[in-house]
């Protein structure tokens, strides 16, 4: 294996050597980093072909609140994807939370945390019931989700009469439109959504720098110092001029809030628990997970509940963001989300990916929508050109794979 | 006699190591010419040269076959000219005929328009040929291994194969399989097919071959003629570049008085097919720092009575009792029985022991992931501390515990399969064949390792289809014949002759 040769290289190594070491360690490493980069030069090149409107405040908070709901499927799809499996039903009960939460609210008039609430455990047992087919009766989750996502078409549509129904109560419009106060009450600045960017900015950076010394003590770190050191600056500049933008029009969205705890819980549990290193070997080789005392079924089972109850919250951050609920709400969206995660760099084989992969391909995604609705290209060639994106992102993965 | 075929000089490099270096194989016609040597001796790299796997120009060196220099680039480029190997896992379409099979690619047909009847009809020429008598329309699938095995070979003949390559045609099959392919290769030599054979199973080699050809680290060390009288030892002394004196470790066992597996009555019936019993009524026990071996033919119900035992892992209707240390085990689930102190190692550890694509570090740590984490939160360093001290314990050669195990010769693989089951600190360890397909040095390094097991007092029960293993190795012996043991005797009292004895005779009046 040729990516062993850098080991070793620390910071006081000379300056040539720290390039080479890390120009070396990028190419052994493009399947990690690669994602990464595209999303950067995807969004340097809309920033210039918009002439800057692609990072302007207003459409930065736009983009994130348009995607929201992909993003915090994607982050339960990662999981069922990496446990080998795949929901197709996402789309559909997305519209089908949607339209419950409607009924609840709108027509029985219920409380809209209550309703949020039984709308969530709702998810979690559309999930459970479609899991227990795919976990315990080993009825492929393709078919058991396509069921699922005709079934809740339908469902929606019956619940809903096939009228729209809204508007929502103001507060749980909040959910997707609202903006984290600010307690400084600067004009036109929201300070606190600044200091929260810095904080977790330098959260991050402090973990990273303390999983390099503990990598230091137990053997060599894997990554040369340059690069390590560069990658840290430009996730915590990244961050902090990332809320800076946002703070300038009106703060932190709320959704921004919870989709950015989900991604860190999500992330914590997939790469530090026990719980998510046996999911990756479920979806490595089943037999021998089982053979090796992992309860497969069970968290097959709970990968779908889990993927159920995001695709509610989901549901209900798209109703709040429309204030209605639609008949059509969802549809086609379980593509997109599938597609995020793939062009994240999950397999399809399962085993593979990672829930920051997904959330990055979901950007890759919503920055070309965005930016090629604003350079007014019509949706006919956006849809070509997403679909020759995703495909290429998956080629350059196999190959890369082949050649490593 | 002629020569069939010359390679001359063949070097093949991958960045930064050298596969093959200027190695010489001279093959005469019509002969049975043995190819050995360790795991990554080369063997494999030599034969994808020959078949074009790795086109001409890629490695260095020339071909001549037939008195022609060749250039291959592709593999139907070799065969055209009649060369065709047979690869350990079989190409074949379980769902498709053997009629089908033997055709596939090279279908008797006109204007893409298939001639059944003459498919069928050649087909079972070809079968007869290879002493299979199966219907072609037989669905490959349900043929037994060393069946299938015979179709490759009956496909191989259908192109007017001149050179057949076999690569460890022998490692998945029985005794009784494992005689037949070798007479057929007897039966070609006398037709004139001339063969190259692939076998860790030296004395398969020594009883067939004419010429033996042996590889070590890339290069030829060795051409042995089989007239001289060559003993396995010599070949053994040429393979690893030392003469090992003795192929197991010493064995002095200190076994307690203390059972540690008393198992008893034990039923299992075929998961699908309910009313076949595939264990019937089996007893047995093993004591701490003894080392059990489970001897009998491929089929006899071995790895299903281990696989039942281990969670039920195989079989329905499984009845009988089980206790450990004098207890009575809760066996009812892989997690309970790893947690009853049994660990089961697979023979297959391809597709039941590792997961290919992940790291030396996380398959080690899969059957005992608890133990490296606090909680639920895993303990990075403190797993690195220990996949590190496995490999260091068993020898992992690797580049370090963070390469995947996809890329492990198969010897290294079932270390880490080992080191996996040895974190888990079972008090009883059943290992399923735990050399299949390993090199003698590594055969070596493992039994030694499961001695030494035996000695800090744990309870080993080995199943293997080499007797010559369970006669190195184990204390004592259960025969195990079509679901039933049918005999158990010290290891110091057996051989080779009184196993055979017991199967044969158990087999002969239906009970």
């Amino acid at each position: 294996m040729s990516d062993t040769t850098e080991r070793g290289i620390e910071a006081d190594a000379p300056a040539g050597e720290q390039a080479k070491a890390s120009w070396r360690f990028l190419k052994g490493h493009l399947r990690e980093y690669g994602i990464l980069f595209a999303l950067i030069a995807i969004m340097a090149f809309f920033q210039v072909a918009t002439g800057g409107i692609l990072l302007r405040p207003v459409n930065l908070t736009n983009l994130i609140l348009q995607n929201s709901y992909i993003i915090i499927m994607a982050v339960g799809m990662l999981l069922v994807i990496v446990a080998g499996h795949i929901d197709l039903s996402v789309g559909s009960v997305l519209g089908f939370i949607g339209a419950l939460a409607a009924v609840m609210i709108v027509n029985w008039d219920m409380h809209y945390l209550l309703a949020g609430i039984l709308c969530l455990a709702a998810g979690a047992l559309i999930g459970a019931a479609q899991g227990f087919w795919v976990a315990y009766f080993r009825i492929p989750s393709f078919i058991v989700t396509l069921a699922g996502m005709l079934v809740f078409k339908g469902l929606t549509l019956w619940l809903l009469a096939g009228q729209s129904v809204g508007p929502f109560p103001r507060e749980f419009q909040l959910i997707s439109s609202g903006f984290i106060a600010d307690p400084f009450g600067m004009d036109g600045f929201n300070l606190l959504s600044l200091l929260i960017g810095i904080g977790v900015a330098t959260i991050l950076a402090g973990l990273a720098i303390r999983n390099r010394q503990a990598q230091a003590r137990t053997g060599a770190p894997s990554e040369p110092f340059a690069f390590f050191a560069a990658k840290t600056a430009l996730i915590f500049f990244g961050i902090i001029w990332m809320s800076w933008l946002m703070a300038d029009f009106r703060g932190l969205p709320n959704v921004f809030i919870v989709m950015a705890l989900l991604i860190a819980v999500y992330s914590f549990i997939t790469s530090r628990t026990t719980i998510g290193r046996r999911i990756y070997a479920i979806g490595g080789n089943e037999k021998a997970a089982s053979l090796s005392g992992i309860n497969a079924q069970r968290l097959t089972f709970l990968t779908f509940a889990n993927m159920g109850m995001l695709a509610a919250l989901a549901g209900l951050v798209f109703a709040a963001r429309l204030n209605t609920a639609t008949p059509k709400a969802g549809a086609t969206f379980e593509l997109d989300v599938i597609a995020a995660v793939f062009i994240g760099g999950a397999s399809m084989a399962g085993g593979v990916g990672t829930v920051v992969g997904a959330v990055i391909g979901a950007f890759i995604m919503g920055v070309m929508n965005n930016g090629m609705s604003i350079l007014g290209i019509g949706i006919d060639y956006q849809q070509v050109i997403k679909g020759l994106v995703l495909l290429a992102a998956v080629i350059f993965d196999v190959m890369n794979k082949k050649k490593g | 006699m002629p020569t069939i075929l010359e390679m001359r000089d063949i070097t093949k490099e991958f960045p930064g190591v050298k596969a093959l270096d200027r190695v010489n194989l001279s093959v005469e016609r019509g002969e049975i010419h043995a190819l050995v040597g360790e795991n990554g001796a080369g063997k494999s790299t030599l034969m994808k040269v020959l078949s074009g796997v790795y086109p001409h120009g890629s490695y260095e060196g020339e071909i001549v076959f037939d008195g022609a220099p060749q250039s291959f680039r592709t593999i139907r480029d070799s065969e055209a000219v009649g060369i065709a190997i047979i690869h350990q896992e079989l190409a074949l379409v379980p769902l498709l005929s053997v009629a089908e099979n033997i055709f596939l690619g090279n279908e008797r047909a006109s204007g893409g328009i298939i001639d059944w009847r003459e498919t069928e009809a050649r087909a079972a020429e070809l079968l007869e040929r290879v002493g299979l008598k199966e219907n072609p329309k037989t669905p490959v699938g349900d043929l037994g291994l060393g069946k299938q095995q015979l179709v490759e070979i009956a496909k191989a003949l259908s192109k007017d194969v001149r050179l057949l390559i076999l690569d460890e045609p022998t490692s998945s099959l029985n005794e009784q399989d494992s005689e037949k392919l070798l007479a057929l290769l007897t039966e070609f030599r006398r037709q004139g097919v001339t063969s190259i054979l692939i076998s860790h199973k030296l004395n398969e080699i020594s009883r067939v071959a004419d010429t033996i050809t042996v590889l070590r680290d890339g290069s030829t060390v060795a051409r042995l003629d089989c007239k001289d009288g060559i003993s396995e030892d010599d070949i053994i002394r040429d393979m690893v570049g030392r003469s090992l004196d003795d192929r197991y470790p010493p064995r002095d066992p200190e076994i307690s008085d203390q059972v540690a597996l008393e198992v008893a009555n034990w039923t299992v019936h075929h998961p699908i097919d309910a009313e076949r019993i595939v264990v019937r009524d089996v007893s047995f026990h093993v004591k701490k720092g003894e080392v059990v071996g489970i001897a009998g033919l491929m089929g006899a119900g071995r790895t299903e009575l281990a696989m039942s035992l281990f969670g039920r892992s195989y079989g329905r209707d499984i009845s009988g009792s089980a206790k450990i240390n004098g207890q009575p085990a809760d066996l009812s689930s892989v997690r309970s029985a790893i947690n009853a102190g049994l660990a089961y190692a697979t023979e297959d550890r391809k597709t039941y022991g590792l997961v290919l694509d992940d790291t030396i570090r996380r398959n080690i740590s899969m059957a005992k992931l608890d133990a490296v984490a606090d909680g639920i939160v895993l303990n990075r360093a403190r797993e690195t501390e220990v996949a590190e001290r496995y490999r260091k314990r068993l020898n992992i050669k690797s580049s370090s515990i963070e390469q995947e195990t996809v890329n492990l010769s198969g010897g290294n693989q079932q270390k880490v399969v080992l080191s996996k089951w040895l974190f888990a600190d079972p008090d009883i360890l059943i290992l399923d064949e735990p050399t299949r397909g390993i090199d003698v040095g590594a055969k070596f390094e493992i039994y030694t390792v499961i001695r030494d097991l035996a000695k800090q007092g744990k309870a080993i029960v080995v199943i293997s289809s080499e007797m010559p293993e369970l006669l190195g190795i184990t204390d004592r012996l259960y025969v195990m014949n079509e679901g039933r043991f049918v005999g158990e005797m010290p290891t110091d009292e057996a051989s080779q002759e009184k196993i055979m004895a017991r199967i044969i005779k158990s087999g002969e009046p239906a009970t």
